[in-house]
């Protein structure tokens, strides 16, 4: 069941077609998904107080609604270490087409994933999983599945990528943890569920995954244009 | 709705046969159920009176006692209008073998039909198909007999939503002898539709596997076909077409352009359990091995053969399907070596492929196929049986396959399909061990059984 906050947030991005970062996260995080620690700041004061409270680094994103890509336009700015820091990135992203605030937010480490879905014609909601990043299309490691999943859909899937040895542990670095990953995965399809009627595709990346967990360092959510 | 008459008519009308053309697609049908099958027909025809020295009823209220089936090959804009009659009439089933519908900007029609047949619980078949072809009972296919090559009555069902793909795999199964329970053209499916045969089939007794030609779903039946798909109890095989064809889209995320239109099918339906043929060489293979071996293996292939050259040929094309062909262990080649014959002990190679050379007899393929097979080092069985090795009998395909039951290690075989070699063909084939014309459809007999997933 999508709760109120959750359909304010789709009303309210249905003139733009689409649902931005901030706002994204919002409703991921109502439905009990991990995000981190973030601020959707207008002003400049506005940023470096959630900052100062939340310590350094952060990273600093382009919220537009011209904006779907951001990295394309320069618009992500990452391990920034001091107020200073923040205040010149703050006054760049500000000159991008659009510009309707700042999201700051806490640094995340891990292995860069993708987490998507798409509303098939055929097949309704379904899951993409895969190795992502800026180069997400490049890699072209993914695997689709039906929502919703269970555990044995999940396990099925990780083993299909190129990038499972990655997520296991290579080269002497800790595997990710498995199992938040998995629950996670499955949150995220039983939501889309409920979303069916809403959405067109959603990109969740970077999924961040570590021996500490996942983490949705970035999501946008494409509404459906007729429903 | 109930299929089972449609499917399996004591009677039959057909309606819209001509009075004077022989080559009618309507007297094509009437003529060879009536010389060849079964089944009891009625022509019908407007004008009655008599054709070739039987009575023609004058509309479907007249034909005598019940009917299972009725052929509509009338015009389609008295398609709808005739399937009217048949429901009042208490016919049980309906094939549509007339086009002219949506397929030419005419959807009201066949919507029309679809409306009336809904109200009945009236089943019917197309328009613009086919229909079946049921070995043991009846055939609607308006080919003339002499021109169709028809399978053995088996246990394969084939779905497809064309004709011609459909008489197509009938030939390839006949030249392959995989047996067929069922063939079904759905042409324009407008009321019958792959997910209520995938619901039929798997609940015929005479089908143990079921395999599909789809060109594409109508809104939100894929998901239901993959439901019912992985609740299926018997292997299914679909062979898609168009897996290139993308919708317009706006690349506005990353996933909507990853998750193109096929590699979502492909992944849906892999992910219930469907084996996927990508073409008609895997559809073909895939539907005689399913057919034999309702098992799934990891993929383990152990290959045996009198030729160096086609183990070399094997290797790499089970490699290239990602099977794995392994070394095996010293004991294993040890206890092969030790049940062939002295002459050619230090000549062939027990390696994988094991190589018994050409001048290896019947007794050396036996013994290492019964070592092999009761060996857990691989799961399946590669047999390259070439028949011209001059100490090879023809009685040794026959118990090859005595070693398979009883052992229940998968064989699966490849012998050069020309009519001398019949006899080792149908040594293996009728003690149902799957048999192919080609190292690589051997091949995809084994990769048929790794992709299955039973539930």
């Amino acid at each position: 069941m999508l709760t109120e906050q959750m359909k304010k947030i789709i009303t309210d991005a249905e003139s733009s077609g689409w649902v931005m970062e901030p706002e994204a996260k919002a409703l991921f995080r109502e439905a009990g998904l991990p995000v981190p620690r973030f601020a959707w700041a207008k002003t400049v004061e506005a940023a470096a107080g959630f900052a100062n409270d939340t310590g350094y680094p952060v990273v600093a994103k382009i919220v537009s609604p011209k904006v779907v890509h951001k990295s394309d336009v320069g618009g992500v700015v990452a391990g920034i270490r001091s107020e200073v820091e923040l205040r010149n990135a703050f006054e760049r992203l500000r000159g991008l087409d659009g510009f309707a605030g700042v999201l700051v937010e806490e640094m995340v480490a891990g292995i860069e994933m993708i987490l998507g879905a798409k509303n098939d014609a055929q097949f309704g909601p379904v899951v993409l999983l895969g190795m992502g990043g800026t180069g997400v299309e490049v890699y072209n490691d993914v695997a689709i599945r039906m929502a919703p999943l269970d555990e044995r859909d999940v396990a099925d899937m990780l083993p299909c990528l190129k990038g499972y040895k990655l997520l296991k542990g290579y080269r002497g670095q800790p595997a990710v943890d498995m199992a938040a990953l998995s629950e996670t995965v499955i949150g995220f399809s039983r939501l889309l569920m409920d979303l069916e009627p809403y959405f067109e595709s959603i990109d969740i990346n970077p999924l961040m995954c570590s021996p500490e967990g996942c983490v949705i360092a970035d999501a946008r959510i494409i509404l459906r244009k007729e429903k | 709705m109930d299929f089972t008459p449609l499917f399996n008519p004591e009677t039959m009308a057909v309606i819209g046969m001509s009075m004077h053309n022989d080559q009618h697609p309507a007297n094509v049908i009437l003529n060879k159920n009536r010389l060849r099958f079964p089944v009891k027909v009625f022509p019908v025809n407007p004008s009655g009176g008599t054709y070739q020295g039987e009575k023609v009823y004058k509309n479907i209220r007249e034909v005598p006692g019940p009917v299972d089936l009725a052929v509509v090959a009338v015009r389609a804009d008295m398609a709808p209008d005739t399937l009217r009659d048949c429901i009042k009439s208490g016919v049980k089933g309906a094939v549509v073998v007339s086009g002219g519908f949506a397929e030419v900007g005419k959807a009201n029609l066949q919507e029309e039909m679809v409306r009336l047949a809904r109200e009945a619980d009236f089943p019917f078949l197309g328009p613009n198909c086919l229909g079946i072809y049921n070995p043991a009972r009846a055939d609607t296919f308006f080919l003339p007999p002499e021109r169709m090559v028809r399978p053995e009555p088996g246990g394969v069902a084939v779905v497809s939503q064309s004709g011609g793909i459909l008489v197509d795999q009938m030939i390839k199964f006949a030249d392959e002898g995989i047996g067929l329970s069922l063939g079904i053209s759905i042409g324009n499916k407008a009321l019958i539709r792959e997910i209520h045969l995938l619901d039929y089939l798997a609940k015929d007794e005479k089908t143990n596997v079921i395999g599909f030609y789809i060109e594409g779903f109508s809104p939100g039946e894929g998901r239901s076909f993959a439901q019912a798909a992985r609740a299926c109890p018997k292997p299914v095989i679909v062979m898609k077409s168009g897996k290139s064809a993308e919708g317009s889209r706006a690349v506005s995320s990353h996933t909507a352009s990853l998750a193109g239109d096929y590699r979502v099918f492909s992944s849906i339906l892999e992910q219930a359990g469907v084996v996927e043929a990508k073409n008609e060489f895997e559809f073909v293979a895939f539907c005689e091995s399913l057919g034999c071996y309702k098992m799934n293996i990891t993929g383990r292939v152990g290959i045996v053969t009198g030729s160096g050259g086609h183990g070399a040929m094997a290797v790499d094309a089970c490699l290239a399907q990602g099977l794995e062909v392994p070394v095996l262990g010293k004991s294993l080649q040890d206890g092969m070596k030790g049940k062939v014959n002295r002459s050619i002990r230090n000549i062939a190679s027990f390696a994988n492929p094991v190589d018994l050379t050409g001048s290896a007899v019947d007794d050396d393929f036996v013994h290492v196929v019964e070592v092999l097979s009761r060996s857990d080092e691989v799961d399946v069985i590669l047999i390259l049986l070439l028949p011209y090795i001059p100490g090879m009998s023809s009685d040794l395909s026959a118990r090859l396959s005595q070693v398979y039951l009883k052992t229940g290690k998968p064989i699966v075989a490849y012998i050069p399909h020309v009519e001398k070699y019949r006899m080792f063909i149908e040594g293996f084939e009728l003690n149902r061990i799957p048999v192919s014309h080609s190292i690589e459809g051997g091949v995809f007999m084994v990769e048929a059984m790794r992709r299955y997933r039973s539930c």
